[in-house]
């Protein structure tokens, strides 16, 4: 399964780069929220304070945008009944498209996380390896329950208007420690809270990729 | 005439019960030691929230029945106790609020409780709006039993959020600490609660039946022998 997974992995991935339109899309939409944010902080003090925050809320309204277009290819011409087709598991196919949407995140993520030291001069205080966990971590636990929402969807009358609507408030837990996780590594963790916020995100992916995989055979072939 | 059916006979049953209940909560139960009349919300919040729960674990089972075995029985379940239950869950925040204006001095507050049961609530509205955005029925009743179970992650967190960050909601209260007159009131609000819940639910059961009924193909004709 795990070769299998790869290969889906491995196609999604071509198919981001010949079309490098949706990353690149995804950025400016995400650089976008970054800098319309600015506007509604009180003083460039307190915009420092909220980089955390903005960079998660950021990634979120941009994951509507590449989670929807997840499956755009497989919906034309009814290609995801011969994706479903192949002689391989659907649990593949789901780690491999969930792996390729949190892979678009993270480096999405990557990018942001510069714009906030520059634009407002957010600092780490903290471990620079910690941070890139709970980007790792984040950019999953949105990654893992979009894209079988992402599938439901795809399928389903104003695709556009449900996703967020289903998947919002299903990861306010995981953006909520994502976000008070960046915070904490950016403004300096005196109290180790960064541990325990660290902790949610791990025990959030590790039910909501185990769950998202099991149900993703049924919602495709249902569909 | 068509005979009365069973749901609505527990239904009557338990609205007079909870006529009976809330006059007891509001006149006859003693006031709570340390909030007064003001506890007396206790009566309602508690059941409601218990219930709420409750209703929206009935809606994982019945999700993970239907998708064990495609019963359309199942998906009618779902459909009838998740909104039964977005309906408990918003009387609980509007009660939950209602209490927290005298007791804590706020309407609303950033609780780890008051949170998790909003995040509780707007995943099942998500439920239903994915129903609503559906037409093939066993698209729909595919859908919503996976979006149900995903959502049902969040009962258990809400139920331990009390317990796991310690803040402004109290902790559930144990049965031995309230006393008696307390508890014999509070038992008869949850039970006549109970069936008025279970009265809804087989209600709204047979009109999700009857729409699905409706909604299906015409049979097509028999085939006339020549």
């Amino acid at each position: 399964m795990i070769r299998q997974t790869l290969s889906v992995l491995r196609k999604e991935l071509l198919v981001e780069w010949r079309d490098r339109s949706r990353i690149s899309g995804l950025f400016f939409f995400a650089m976008a929220i970054v800098i319309l944010m600015a506007f509604a902080s009180p003083s460039e003090g307190v915009l420092k304070q909220q980089a955390g925050g903005i960079l998660w809320i950021g990634l979120l309204l941009a994951s509507t945008r590449s989670l929807d277009q997840s499956f755009a290819t497989e919906m034309e011409h009814g290609a995801l009944e011969g994706l479903m087709l192949w002689p391989v598991d659907p649990r593949a196919v789901f780690y491999g498209k969930a792996l390729a949407n949190t892979l678009v995140l993270l480096m999405v993520a990557l990018a942001i996380v510069p714009l906030l030291f520059g634009m407002y001069g957010a600092e780490v205080r903290g471990s620079i390896p910690v941070l890139l966990g709970f980007l790792v971590f984040g950019c999953a636990a949105i990654g893992a329950p979009g894209t079988l929402f992402g599938g439901i969807v795809a399928q389903a009358r104003g695709s556009s208007v449900l996703l967020p609507l289903l998947l919002f408030p299903l990861v306010i837990p995981a953006v909520l420690a994502a976000a008070k996780g960046t915070t904490v590594v950016m403004e300096g963790d005196p109290m180790g809270q960064g541990r325990s916020w660290l902790g949610l995100l791990v025990a959030f992916n590790a039910v909501h990729w185990s769950l998202s995989g099991l149900f993703f055979g049924r919602v495709v072939e249902d569909g | 005439m068509s005979r009365l059916k069973w749901e609505h006979v527990v239904g009557i049953l338990g609205l007079l019960g909870m006529i009976g209940g809330h006059y007891a909560g509001l006149f006859v139960a003693p006031p709570e030691r340390m909030m007064g009349d003001v506890g007396r919300i206790f009566y309602v919040h508690v059941p409601v929230a218990i219930l709420s729960m409750l209703m929206f674990s009935v809606s994982g089972l019945a999700a993970f029945g239907y998708l064990m075995s495609g019963r359309m029985g199942f998906d009618w379940l779902v459909e009838s106790t998740v909104e039964v239950g977005v309906m408990l869950s918003t009387l609980l925040l509007i009660l939950g609020s209602v209490w927290a204006r005298p007791t804590w001095g706020v309407w609303w507050t950033w609780d780890p409780r008051l949170i998790t049961a909003t995040v509780l609530l707007l995943t099942f509205v998500g439920v239903m709006l994915l129903r609503g955005a559906t037409t093939n029925p066993e698209k729909r009743a595919t859908w919503s039993s996976v979006a149900t179970l995903i959502a049902w992650v969040n009962v258990p967190i809400t139920y331990k959020s009390v317990q796991w960050w310690r803040s402004l909601h109290q902790i559930q209260t144990p049965q031995d600490a309230i006393s008696e007159p307390m508890r014999i009131v509070y038992y008869e609000n949850m039970i006549a609660m109970i069936l008025v819940l279970v009265w809804f639910v087989a209600w709204r059961w047979r009109i999700a039946k009857a729409t699905a009924m409706a909604e299906a193909p015409e049979p097509l004709p028999a085939e006339v022998s020549p």
